[in-house]
């Protein structure tokens, strides 16, 4: 390999290990709502596409900076999942009827109600956000005058995904310290157990979608300066976040961020080695590998290698 | 009497062209009655089988561009699309049944819905052979009149009519049941469940197919966007089932109508063109929540919510 050939290569790599770790904040809440409710929502990727709304819309009325809108969007946007799981999810919960798989649908539903709101009444334009930092990077030259080779590492790329790893850890924080995070995980391994020991199943239901579309929300604002904004955005994300949340192992907090990972290296070596347009092609091949050869995901080896131990 | 309501209703409805109706109202009668067949096919596999689909707009994509594929590489008419979508989609269908057959539920549900996913982007991408995102024109039109595409469609859903019912009213249809109600059980009592929900599939998608390259030579355009497209074609089908009634005969006949008047009376409304998603999202919730069998399968609740309704004003 010439040093050109290795210099695409790293960049590509770099590219997509910052990618991947956004994606693996995306895949995070869907982890955990499939973990506790055992359903899918499919309308995750409107939640962020709403999230990306109140960051673009903070950012244009009262220049708030988008990443500082992580503190407004994630909790509005908690209230909204709350608001949906409690008026609208639970009750169908209750229902008797043929198809059990009423409750995606419904998600399906929500998320077709919230990206043709955000189509009325934010038009179907294309947006950036103008901060100004956007075209800013750190070059590998700047800091090491001799480098054989050169990096660049984007600065909106870089905070967004120093943020999406902070929120990560203090999200696991929240789950393996609290007790709060300590009854969802007990609700997600066995419904019953938790509620013979006490937990608040449905208190919990409710605050496990109240979080997922929260942690979504985040990652929304985290996009917004490095994305460009369109009401029908959700789609492709909820795809991703469905992908990365079979990739990491259904309900694994850890294989979600791995799963994160290898979605976003793999995607952008795909945009780099195949074609741009084939990327996404190169996420759903990712995807049925994974179902064929390993169905349980990362979180599957992860745990047959404890036992190995 | 009611044994004979199929064919009554397939009576009326083909003496409909003759009664002088104008040239919208046939194709909106077209219309419904190519989303009756997507249902019903939709319906034998999501509504009998249990195995809800969220991608049939693949198998409709398939079908289309098999048709669309034929007039612009082979120079055949498109109608040639329907025999021949038989062969394509089947083989399709077997090959991906073999990868989304084996998951289950909500697994089998998002499986489903990347397929179709998958099928867009490539028809997307491999320009020189679908056209990308250009699409298919089909300059030569065989007909102007609309009257033959109207009989040629009614034929359509007339045979997946009777196939589904007959399916059913078979072993296999108790079979799929079996599948839908406890794939466990069904597996114990000695029935090869990978094997009848592959045929269940084939049979859905080859229907499906058939409404695709239907679709090709009626509207003589389609492009990804169009012939893969998740919310107006996946999405629209279940709701097609859901609105008229999961695992009924007449449930997606009834949805059809229903789902295409309300989109053509929102999208005619001034002002609301552009919300019709935002209706159908809604429709979709309360169904969902007051009538989770769809009209037909909930009819005797809804006549009793009507009929109170009624007694007390």
């Amino acid at each position: 390999m010439t040093s050109a050939a290795i210099e695409v290569f790293l960049q590509t790599l770099i590219a997509g290990i910052l990618l991947g770790g956004l994606y693996a904040l995306i895949g995070l809440g869907m982890t955990l709502i499939m973990g506790v409710m055992k359903i899918i929502n499919l309308a995750h990727g409107e939640l962020m596409m709403v999230g990306m709304y109140i960051a673009y819309w903070m950012f244009v009325l009262f220049n708030i900076d988008p990443y500082l809108s992580v503190f407004i969007a994630t909790p509005i946007l908690f209230f909204l999942g709350i608001a949906l799981q409690k008026f609208l999810i639970n009750p169908v919960l209750k229902v008797d009827s043929i198809l059990p798989e009423n409750q995606v649908i419904l998600t399906v539903g929500i998320g077709m109600v919230l990206a043709n709101l955000a189509t009325i009444f934010f038009k179907s334009d294309y947006r950036s956000t103008p901060v100004s930092y956007a075209t800013n990077a750190f070059y590998l030259s700047d800091y090491w005058r001799d480098s054989p080779i050169e990096l660049s590492l984007s600065v909106p790329w870089t905070v967004s995904f120093v943020l999406a790893v902070i929120i990560t850890i203090s999200l696991w924080f929240f789950l393996a310290r609290t007790d709060t995070g300590k009854s969802i995980r007990a609700t997600a391994q066995d419904t019953d157990a938790a509620l013979l020991m006490g937990v608040n199943v449905k208190l919990m239901r409710v605050v496990t979608f109240g979080i997922g579309s929260g942690l979504v929300g985040a990652a929304g604002c985290l996009f917004l300066p490095i994305y460009y904004l369109f009401p029908s955005l959700g789609g492709q994300f909820t795809l991703i976040a469905f992908v990365i949340t079979i990739l990491g192992g259904l309900g694994s907090t850890i294989g979600a961020i791995i799963g994160g990972l290898i979605l976003g290296v793999f995607e952008s070596m795909t945009a780099t080695y195949v074609g741009m347009g084939w990327a996404p092609v190169g996420r759903f091949v990712i995807f049925v590998v994974c179902l064929i050869f390993l169905p349980g995901g990362v979180a599957s080896l992860l745990k047959r290698k404890k036992l190995g131990k | 009497m009611k044994k004979y309501l199929p064919l009554i209703i397939l009576a009326l409805l083909a003496v409909l062209p003759l009664t002088g109706l104008s040239t919208y109202m046939l194709h909106i009668m077209i219309l419904v009655i190519m989303w009756s067949v997507i249902g019903m096919s939709w319906n034998l596999l999501g509504g009998y089988c249990g195995q809800v689909s969220f991608g049939h707009a693949a198998y409709f994509g398939v079908g289309a561009y098999t048709a669309g594929i034929l007039y612009t590489k082979f120079d055949l008419s498109t109608w040639w699309g329907i025999p021949l979508c038989i062969i394509v989609v089947a083989l399709f269908s077997v090959v991906l049944g073999y990868i989304v057959l084996r998951l289950r539920g909500p697994f089998f549900a998002l499986a489903t819905l990347a397929s179709g996913e998958v099928m867009r982007i490539t028809a997307e991408n491999w320009v020189d052979f679908t056209g990308g995102t250009m699409g298919i024109l089909i300059q030569k039109r065989t007909w102007v009149d609309k009257t033959w595409y109207f009989y040629i469609i009614l034929l359509i859903a007339a045979v997946t009519f009777f196939l589904v019912k007959k399916l059913i009213e078979s072993k296999l249809g108790y079979y799929f049941v079996a599948i839908r109600e406890d794939q466990d059980a069904a597996e114990s009592l000695g029935i090869n469940t990978t094997l009848y929900k592959t045929v269940a599939l084939c049979i859905s998608g080859v229907m499906t197919g058939i409404a695709g390259a239907f679709y090709t030579s009626y509207m003589g355009y389609i492009d990804p966007h169009v012939a893969f497209a998740l919310h107006d074609i996946s999405i629209i089908t279940i709701m097609i089932v859901m609105v008229g009634g999961v695992a009924t005969f007449w449930g997606p006949f009834v949805g059809a109508l229903i789902m295409v008047l309300l989109a053509e009376f929102i999208r005619s409304m001034p002002g609301l063109g552009t919300a019709y998603q935002t209706f159908f999202g809604i429709l979709l919730i309360v169904i969902i929540i007051f009538l989770p069998n769809g009209i037909v399968g909930d009819y005797k609740k809804l006549k009793r919510l009507v009929g109170l309704g009624r007694a007390t004003s």
